[in-house]
């Protein structure tokens, strides 16, 4: 409570004033070359933060010249300044500073392809409104040159309001500079006149204007017109006074009468668009280049459908097959830095420490960096060239039919690397039902690290024979990754038939044209996801290591027959160990899956993250140091109950499998879950459901076998 | 060829037509407009998915997928071949 006498000063009240930065925000519509653009001009000098409040990411870059910071702000791509996707309406809230603790940037640097100015143009037609300084970076002007499209630069920019067009081919790096200086004295030049495409759209603005209660921007009194008090609108209608709903309700119906405002605001701003381009466009570009030449040959239905499975392969064969060789160095490293360790310090518990908790642990994880690499780098590859766009509308139908749209593929495609991302790219998806049936379903893909409890667990009871001419252990991988994708499919379909039932998703996409992937944009991202694993690895694993450790090593036992050898030993200090005695506690919950306090303990330590499960396993199976693969699979194998009976029998095998492949053991997929639906129910739901199905399935096969 | 009054998913791939009008109840196709997909723009089909749907049509250039059921609300006068 606030007593009498007192202030309270929000945080968000306070704007601290640094040394003069101009802030200009990078828009343009997606595919339109504006982050290659963005990487090119700012380097590596950019940081991903967040906005306050919302945890949306924030991507800024700086440009430094003699006198003066400018920060560029990235912004998700969009066609316009009405919303459809929660993506688009980041980009939106961002121009008219609606998000929390943020001023409006001082000028927009608007990302028009050259190739294809008639979409382009509709965005700046719209920027122009906002009453800030605009410069238009025309990207891509080789490939329009190369196809036989000549723009008149000068007409155009007197269309524009005498704004500055720079020509840039991003890839190469020309004209970079004149963005450059262009950008510099951006902030202090004078906002452009708006076009006179609309002119009765601005016209009503401004009268509506006079009335409100705070200074508001013309354009956003347009977007209330045409879109509606909708979402952030909403606040503008409250600015406007008391009499603003009739008034607004009033233009409306002068403005659009029976037409839907979208509608109508497309034939207007279009007929502007094509009347202006039929004075600078010397040439309709031609409707086929090489490029699409070729995406029409892979875009015929049967050999398109069949590329993209053959594409699909090839990616999962390379994670494997490449990988193998770096793994193999990394496991090596780790244990020969382990025992080194365990030399040099002696034993004791701090050599424990940094061997068998931070090393091992960190190691175990570290191990997947090369296959997540790979994978993130042919995902980066495919989106980058416009391939994964293909594939949405490829699998379109399929989707369909489980009550989703092709535009799901992207999202589940990413998740075999990592989940997180893979629910970050359903931000596309328009409809919220649509993406939270594909949020749901993400986490059932088989990521990259699930990867070595699978490859563990295959190796040791998998036998290596040849079923015709395919390896059965490839096989049961196989059918795990196809177990996870029916997975995922069922629940979609599962949700879309409960609680999210509804209309059929939509489907309607741009299908950019296929360009080669620029390098610097692959590694800025590649380097980007790199970090954030490698930061994964140093706070939440570590972390998990340590307490695992720590676990397993305290309380000390005191009564341990000297007589046992050094495994045995290893092996009663654990069974009287905290971690050992939790698994216990649990054992009676697990039992009937057929699993002991051991593995019961492991399952157990790898709910805040999988990827420790393996290195648990190792802690628990007391393999200490010399932790590789083999030993660790040997032990599994004479791992026996008290009786004498084997624990690791085929049926319990699989139903661990099945285990793994449903539950959902990550902290950060939950968290993002959360943070995407913006409540608590859904990871609740995702983490109850998938946990519930694992259990009930290893149940399931191992009391029927 | 076929004369006036039929819709976008009425091309065949490789021909061309003109917008003439739009049906815009389904809010996709108003979406579809603010895409450029408006009255007076001439469409090609560049191709479609397997079993005809979706479809891929191009203007000016850029590309867009749709289905044949938005397709539908898209009337289109005086189809012609490409070249």
């Amino acid at each position: 409570m606030t007593s009498p006498g007192e202030t309270r000063i929000h945080l968000s009240d306070i704007t601290v004033r640094r040394q003069p930065v101009a802030s200009i925000a990078v828009v343009g519509s997606p595919n339109s070359g504006k982050s290659t653009l963005f990487n090119r001009l700012t380097g590596l000098r950019q940081r991903i933060g967040n906005y306050p409040g919302v945890t949306v990411e924030r991507h800024v870059g700086t440009l430094k010249t003699d006198d003066q910071t400018i920060e560029l702000i990235d912004l998700p791509g969009t066609h316009g300044l009405s919303a459809h996707s929660f993506e688009e309406q980041i980009a939106i809230d961002v121009i008219f500073g609606r998000m929390q603790g943020t001023q409006p940037p001082d000028g927009i640097l608007a990302v028009v392809d050259a190739t294809n100015l008639y979409q382009g143009l509709y965005l700046v037609q719209q920027l122009l409104e906002l009453e800030r300084p605009v410069v238009i970076a025309l990207t891509m002007s080789d490939a329009a040159k190369a196809s036989g499209l000549k723009i008149d630069l000068e007409a155009l920019s007197e269309r524009l309001s005498g704004i500055k067009i720079c020509p840039v081919v991003a890839t190469t790096g020309q004209g970079i500079n004149e963005i450059r200086n262009a950008l510099v004295d951006l902030a202090d030049q004078p906002a452009p006149k708006p076009t006179s495409a609309w002119p009765e759209l601005a016209a009503a603005a401004r009268e509506l204007a006079k009335s409100a209660t705070v200074p508001l921007r013309i354009a956003e009194i347009e977007r209330l017109l045409v879109d509606g008090a909708t979402g952030t609108n909403q606040h503008v209608l409250e600015c406007l006074g008391s009499n603003a709903i009739a008034d607004v309700e009033r233009y409306r119906e002068e403005l659009f009468g029976f037409d839907p405002p979208l509608a109508r605001e497309a034939r207007v701003r279009y007929g502007w668009v094509r009347d202006v381009l039929a004075d600078v466009q010397q040439k309709a570009p031609p409707f086929y280049s090489w490029r699409t030449r070729f995406g029409s040959v892979i875009n015929r239905p049967i050999p398109g459908t069949i590329g993209l499975f053959l594409v699909m392969a090839i990616v999962f064969q390379a994670v494997f097959a490449w990988a193998t060789p770096i793994m193999d160095l990394i496991d090596d490293a780790s244990a020969v830095l382990g025992s080194a360790v365990t030399v040099r310090l002696g034993d004791g518990a701090f050599s424990s420490l940094i061997a068998d908790g931070v090393i091992a642990g960190v190691g175990s994880v570290i191990i997947f960096l090369p296959q997540i690499m790979i994978l993130f780098l042919f995902i980066i590859l495919l989106e980058d060239s416009g391939y994964l766009a293909r594939a949405a509308y490829l699998m379109d139908r399929a989707m369909r039919s489980v009550g989703l749209s092709g535009q799901s593929i992207i999202p589940m495609i990413s998740s075999f690397a990592c989940a997180v991302p893979g629910i970050m790219a359903t931000r596309v998806i328009p409809n919220r039902r649509d993406r939270i049936a594909t949020i749901l379903a993400a986490p059932f893909m088989t990521c990259s690290a699930r990867l070595p409890i699978y490859a563990l667990l295959i190796a040791a009871f998998v036998p290596a024979q040849n079923v015709g001419f395919l390896n059965l252990q490839g096989l049961v991988l196989f059918g795990l990754y196809m177990f996870g994708i029916v997975g995922g499919i069922l629940t979609a379909l599962l949700i879309r038939q409960t609680a999210l039932r509804g209309p059929k998703p939509a489907f309607a996409l741009m299908l950019p044209e296929f360009r080669r992937p620029n390098i610097q944009t692959v590694l800025i991202q590649l380097l980007g996801r790199a970090r954030v694993f490698l930061y994964r690895a140093g706070t939440v694993i570590f972390t998990v290591a340590v307490l695992v450790w720590a676990l397993a090593y305290y309380p000390r036992a005191t009564d341990i027959d000297p007589s046992l050898t050094e495994n045995q030993a290893a092996a009663a200090q654990l069974e009287q160990s905290m971690l050992g005695r939790a698994g216990k506690f649990v054992e009676p919950a697990f039992k009937p899956l057929g699993w002991d306090w051991r593995v019961s303990s492991a399952v157990i330590a790898g709910f805040p993250a999988r990827e420790v499960v393996v290195a648990v396993l190792g802690t628990v199976y007391a393999v200490g140091d010399e932790a590789d693969e083999a030993t660790l699979s040997q032990r599994l194998k004479s791992a026996t109950w008290p009786d004498g009976r084997p624990v690791f029998t085929l049926p319990m095998v699989v139903g661990l499998l099945i285990f793994y492949a449903c539950c959902l053991q990550c902290a950060a997929t939950l968290a993002v879950i959360k943070r995407e639906t913006n409540s608590w129910r859904w990871p609740i739901v995702a983490w109850v459901y998938m946990t519930s199905i694992g259990y009930v399935g290893a149940l399931l096969v191992y009391q029927l076998s | 060829m076929e004369g006036n009054g039929n819709s976008l998913a009425s091309l065949k791939r490789g021909q061309k037509g003109i917008i003439a009008s739009v049906d815009t109840t389904d809010p996709l196709v108003q979406r579809l407009m603010t895409l450029g997909l408006v009255e007076g723009t001439e469409v090609e089909l560049a191709g479609s998915a397997l079993g005809g749907d979706p479809m891929e049509f191009r203007l000016f250039g850029c590309g867009i997928s749709l289905r044949q059921e938005q397709a539908r609300r898209f009337t289109v006068a005086s189809p012609v071949s490409g070249d």
